[in-house]
């Protein structure tokens, strides 16, 4: 963390401190390069999430059209079988549970916050 | 050894970018700088550079084109003019933000409309704020060489920033003048090999440009590139020195013409110059203490090195050959008079729009400006600080 970064106004000064934690400045990458790729895995998307998606393992067949559909890859398969749903990413667009073929297996519910 | 040519401002240009040997060339024709498209096509055609020549369908597509190649570790020049560069306006900020060390010869060509080929400076000054570092040309010497440096300029390390060279439409692009070409050795030589900073084909370390920016991190990215392009002024400084010490011929952000012990300034940009030199040598001679300051680089703006120039002059005018509609005087007024006044320095300062739409400036003309100085410098006041040079009805 640079000095930039950590920095404070002088004492007393009225002027807002600037948010702890972000690197400064001179730390991020020239011109809002990504230096690494798949690095897009480390961006929680699922704070973005109004509406979740709820899955009943005991309706789902695991036909993976939920999984082929997630425009985020945030429906998790495990040994084949449809588990559940990546809350770090998924932004609850709700396009699984339109496209879910059997009812009740993936419906939405209010609220991003499971 | 040099070589002594007569050619155009286009030409010249063109002829720099065969030296330079670019390794990408993305560029669409517009009158005035046609000339500068069609010779360098030329030599792509006869084989006299090795550049991959992209014969693109619009300017949008050429500054879009431009990007994608800088980006991918290539060398990479256009040009443009008027509506040209007001087509690239969008893609002209990706290319300063993804930090893209582009080149572009503009040759300045009014805004439509009504529509006109001819020269004013409305079209880079619609740029100024892009992110992009401008310089203007006096002469076809300057455009010449000054391409060669914005190479340099563009790819320091430390600016990594594109890049825009200008010259006045016709009054340049058109006219032939003694031009002192080097050697194509001493050229390549000179601008060096490409090291990109970004490589999107660097394989072993595959980095990804242009992705979305959340609000917590876009203030940083374009806080970065104001010190980049306030930091190039010691660049386009010190390449204009190594310049001067290699070929002979000196270049920085000014360039003051008698001014020291002037009392009468004259602030311009480009090809006007050179008429204004002649106006201060007739005035010198029939006593009156006139100087000029040109303005070579107007973007990053050398603010202190302008006040540290016309402090202590008794009137100065400045002159800009394009407006802000609904603003106070044109933008080179705006900016000096902001950088004297926020300073201390205190002079009185008048503006004088000229030359809008190829509107010729003869000497006689840029000899009223002084006149008017002359009567603000007795006054000690200004009487009106925006004026319309050769105006019909104005008055």
């Amino acid at each position: 963390m640079s000095e930039l970064a950590e920095s404070k106004p002088a004492a007393g000064s009225k002027i807002a401190a600037p948010p702890r934690g972000l690197p400064g400045w001179l730390e991020i990458p020239l011109g809002g390069i990504l230096v690494e790729p798949g690095n897009a895995v480390e961006y929680r998307t699922g704070s973005w999430r109004t509406r979740r998606p709820i899955h009943d393992p005991g309706k789902c067949t695991s036909c993976m059209i939920c999984w082929l559909y997630c425009p985020d890859d945030a429906i998790v398969v495990r040994e084949q079988k449809v588990v559940g749903v990546d809350k770090d990413h998924c932004k609850g667009c709700g396009i699984c549970a339109r496209e879910c073929p059997v009812k009740g297996a993936m419906t939405m519910a209010e609220g991003g916050a499971y | 050894m040099p070589r002594l040519i007569g050619l155009t401002g286009d030409g010249a240009a063109a002829e720099a970018m065969r030296q330079i040997d670019p390794d990408v060339v993305a560029a669409y024709p517009i009158t005035p700088q046609t000339e500068i498209v069609e010779r360098f096509a030329e030599f792509v055609a006869d084989g006299l550079v090795n550049t991959e020549f992209v014969a693109v369908e619009s300017e949008h597509s050429a500054m879009s084109a431009c990007c994608g190649s800088a980006a991918a570790g290539a060398r990479t020049i256009t040009c443009t003019s008027s509506q040209g560069l007001a087509l690239m306006h969008e893609v002209l900020y990706i290319a300063a933000g993804n930090r893209l060390p582009i080149v572009l010869i503009n040759v300045n060509r009014t805004l439509s409309a009504p529509l006109n080929i001819h020269c004013d400076h409305s079209d880079s000054m619609g740029s100024r704020d892009s992110g992009w570092i401008q310089l203007y040309c006096e002469n076809v010497q300057e455009v010449y060489d000054t391409v060669i440096q914005a190479v340099r300029i563009a790819e320091h390390p430390q600016v990594m920033l594109p890049v825009m060279v200008n010259l006045d439409g016709f009054v340049l692009s058109h006219s032939v003048e003694r031009l002192e070409l080097l050697d194509d050795e001493e050229v390549r030589e000179f601008v060096g090999p490409f090291r990109p900073v970004v490589d999107l084909l660097d394989l072993e370390h595959p980095p990804a440009l242009g992705a979305l920016v959340a609000p917590e991190f876009h203030f940083e990215h374009k806080y970065a590139q104001w010190l980049a392009i306030d930091g190039a002024r010691a660049v386009i400084e010190g390449v204009g020195r190594e310049f001067g010490e290699r070929f002979g011929r000196n270049y920085g952000l000014l360039d003051p013409y008698r001014l020291e012990d002037a009392e009468l300034a004259l602030v311009v940009l480009g090809s006007t110059a050179g008429t204004a030199r002649v106006v201060v040598d007739d005035l010198r001679e029939r006593g009156i203490r006139a100087g000029m300051l040109r303005i070579r680089c107007f973007r990053p703006f050398p603010a202190d090195e302008i006040v540290e120039a016309l402090k202590g002059k008794k009137a100065v005018a400045i002159m800009d050959r394009a407006g802000t509609q609904g603003g106070e005087g044109g933008p080179v007024f705006g900016e000096v008079r902001a950088a004297l006044y926020t300073r201390g320095v205190f002079l009185p300062v008048i503006n004088y729009i000229y030359g809008l739409g190829g509107r010729d400036v003869p000497a006689a003309s840029v000899a009223r400006v002084f006149t008017h100085l002359g009567q603000v410098a007795e006054a000690g006041r200004v009487d009106r600080a925006v004026n319309y040079l050769d105006l019909r009805g104005w008055n």
